[in-house]
């Protein structure tokens, strides 16, 4: 095992992938600027500095993926996207379907969001399930070095537009990965990353680390918690999350994004539809409010969740069967 | 004017004709409860002028205003006719309608009905050709309308292929009207051109009504490209003779100046050329519209008989 941060894990992919196929090129705001190397090596044909405009060049990221090429747009920030909605969502998401499949858009949208450097609800907006909602779109984020790797790379192979959210709070945090770096990690499939038999805790990107520090703390209390990284979004690794339920009897889904339509609302929805049988109690969501990231360090971290509301949640739910278990009238009690 | 001439010029008026009596009998489907449709009627000349200066390896981007386009280009009117009646034989099974229709077999790729969708991806398909995809030498064409040049993709397009150098034509049919909205109501005069020449790319502007300026201002664009590999810009002036989308009563329509252009009929042009120059007579010119309304009529029969897409399969096409 080797360590490195995201950011590293992020251009040694976009090295490798480059390496391997002369298809794929590197577009947007600063790419030239930021990676000399890359240029270096590739030319600077492949590796393109753009101007200042988001919608070109999320657009031409997708004429050039139905063309033949297998363009990586770097579109910095999360909420820059809004101005490149009609190429990824009008064009890349929909003209595959609208010409009887006659187009594919290889391409992969890169965009950073999340807490951590008080940035501001302008650079700093966890949209991702406005693009999970996008037919014909692919959504990833990841939470650690390796994924951030091996899933860029599986997104760059695919022949599906993948939108690619970097969490800003994990850029720089560094863990393991493996020595060969050949392997890729595959989209729609949810890693275990803690096993326990009381509690399914489902997150992504920074939450995930939320759901492992409290699960350690659970664990002093005897509550064994399972922690489910989901890694893509969309495609949604379901079975994961519902054989993990079913194991456990409970649920809590945790995100930093808005619960509005999130989610975690997608993963409760998945829940009472396909395992509500398996459900001991109801199904709890720790998201961030449905507000404009604040710019103050002390707001901007009120608004994400902590491991202590997990914990506090993970707790109702085990009391929770024991209330519904005393207001159960005994069958002895019964009238006959 | 040389035999190979005359005979692009009637083969030019059959194409202009037929395009004419397809996007008509499209109308008539309407009156009978057909999805809306979007027609060029009177932009005749523009399609086939541009069209007729490309050559098969390059690529086009059109818009919702598109049958003209393609049929220029060569494309089936029963796949068409098909495809706006929602068939499984049109040219996306049924998945477009009118509004998208691609047929990548003929270059015609990522139609797009977004006003400035075409403009969005045009440089990337130019940019892949620049950097080795598709065939030698071939350059791509984004016809788009006036409305599409006010907005921001305009200029954000125009100014990205000048910067990279693509090989690509911008082709805009200013046929004044956006929608329901007069041209004038939105952008100075001469506007266009003169927005596309601020970023620096060499623009022509001619008479969209008249085949031969079309053809031969597309002709001589499209080989400063191949020559030089920059962009270039064609203002096509022109008139949209129809309402924005069938059914359209046009009250809102200034009646003289659609009479002044209904003058300017590019079809009636046309004809009248050839006719005076003795390059058809009267008896040419009928057989000619007896095969358009023989293809037109074989058109609709093939359209309607073919079958609509099996329900089941109506998430086909997603992903790849």
């Amino acid at each position: 095992m080797a360590r490195m941060n995201a950011e590293t894990a992020i251009h040694q992919a976009l090295r490798d992938e480059m390496q391997r196929d002369a298809r794929v090129l590197l577009m947007g705001e600063g790419v030239a600027t930021k990676h000399p190397d890359l240029v270096g090596d590739f030319g600077a044909a492949r590796v393109r500095n753009t101007p200042l405009a988001e919608a070109i060049i999320a657009g031409s990221a997708v004429g050039a993926a139905a063309s033949g090429l297998r363009p990586v747009v770097d579109m910095l920030f999360a909420p820059f996207l809004a101005y490149a909605m009609d190429a990824l969502v009008n064009s890349a998401g929909k003209l595959r379907y609208l010409s009887g499949g006659q187009f594919q858009f290889p391409m992969v949208t890169l965009a950073m969001t999340g807490s951590g450097w008080c940035v501001g609800a302008q650079h700093n907006h966890n949209l991702e399930a406005m693009f999970v909602h996008a037919p014909g779109l692919q959504v990833v984020m990841p939470s650690e070095p390796a994924d951030f790797n091996g899933l860029l790379k599986s997104a760059i192979r695919s022949d599906n537009p993948t939108v690619f959210f970097v969490d800003i709070g994990l850029l720089h945090q560094e863990g393991d990965v493996p020595d060969d770096l050949s392997q890729t990690v595959p989209l729609g499939c949810a890693a275990v990353r803690r096993t326990g038999t009381d509690v399914t805790l489902v997150a992504y990107a920074k939450t995930v680390s939320v759901c492992m520090q409290a699960a350690e703390q659970l664990q002093a209390v005897g509550v064994e918690a399972e922690v489910i990284d989901l890694r893509s979004l969309k495609p949604l690794d379901e079975d994961a999350v519902l054989a993990s339920l079913r194991k456990t009897g409970r649920l809590i889904v945790v995100q930093e994004a808005s619960g509005v339509c999130g989610i975690a609302a997608e993963i409760a929805a998945l829940a009472a539809t396909r395992a509500f049988g398996a459900l001991r109690a109801p199904v709890a969501r720790i998201t961030g409010p449905d507000a404009p990231s604040a710019s103050s360090w002390a707001l901007e971290q009120a608004a994400v969740p902590q491991p202590d509301e997990v914990i506090r949640a993970a707790l109702g739910l085990m009391r929770h069967e024991s209330a519904a278990a005393r207001r159960q009238p005994s069958r002895a009690a019964l009238p006959n | 004017m040389s035999a190979i001439e005359v005979q692009r010029r009637l083969q030019q008026l059959e194409t202009m004709l037929l395009i004419r009596a397809y996007e008509e009998q499209l109308v008539v489907l309407q009156r009978k409860g057909a999805p809306g449709t979007c027609t060029s009627v009177g932009q005749e000349a523009c399609a086939v002028g541009v069209i007729d200066a490309l050559e098969s390896r390059d690529r086009i981007l059109t818009n919702h205003r598109s049958a003209a386009h393609l049929i220029a280009r060569g494309a089936d009117p029963g796949r068409l006719m098909a495809e706006v009646l929602g068939r499984s034989d049109g040219y996306c099974r049924g998945r477009s309608g009118s509004l998208h229709i691609s047929a990548a077999e003929l270059g015609v790729v990522l139609t797009s009905t977004i006003v400035g969708g075409e403009l969005s991806m045009a440089p990337g398909v130019a940019l892949a050709q620049k950097m080795g995809q598709g065939e030698p030498g071939a350059i791509t064409a984004v016809l788009f309308g006036d409305g599409a040049a006010c907005e921001g993709i305009f200029h954000e397009s125009v100014n990205l292929a000048v910067q990279w150098q693509l090989p690509l034509l911008f082709v805009c049919e200013n046929n004044q009207w956006q929608a329901f909205v007069h041209r004038r109501e939105t952008m100075a005069d001469e506007a266009i051109a003169s927005w596309a020449r601020g970023h620096g790319v060499e623009t022509q502007r001619v008479d969209g009504n008249d085949v031969d300026a079309v053809f031969e201002a597309t002709t001589r664009s499209v080989a400063r490209i191949r020559a030089t590999g920059q962009p270039q810009f064609l203002e096509l002036v022109t008139y949209r003779l129809r309402g924005h989308v069938e059914p359209d009563d046009q009250s809102y329509v200034d009646a003289a100046e659609l009479a002044y252009w209904q003058g300017r009929d590019p079809i009636h042009l046309l004809r009248e050329a050839l006719l005076a120059s003795d390059q058809v007579d009267a008896a040419g010119l009928e057989a000619t519209q007896t095969r358009v309304e023989r293809r037109i009529a074989a058109a609709l029969a093939f359209a309607e008989a073919s079958p609509w897409p099996e329900a089941a399969t109506f998430t086909d096409y997603v992903y790849a």
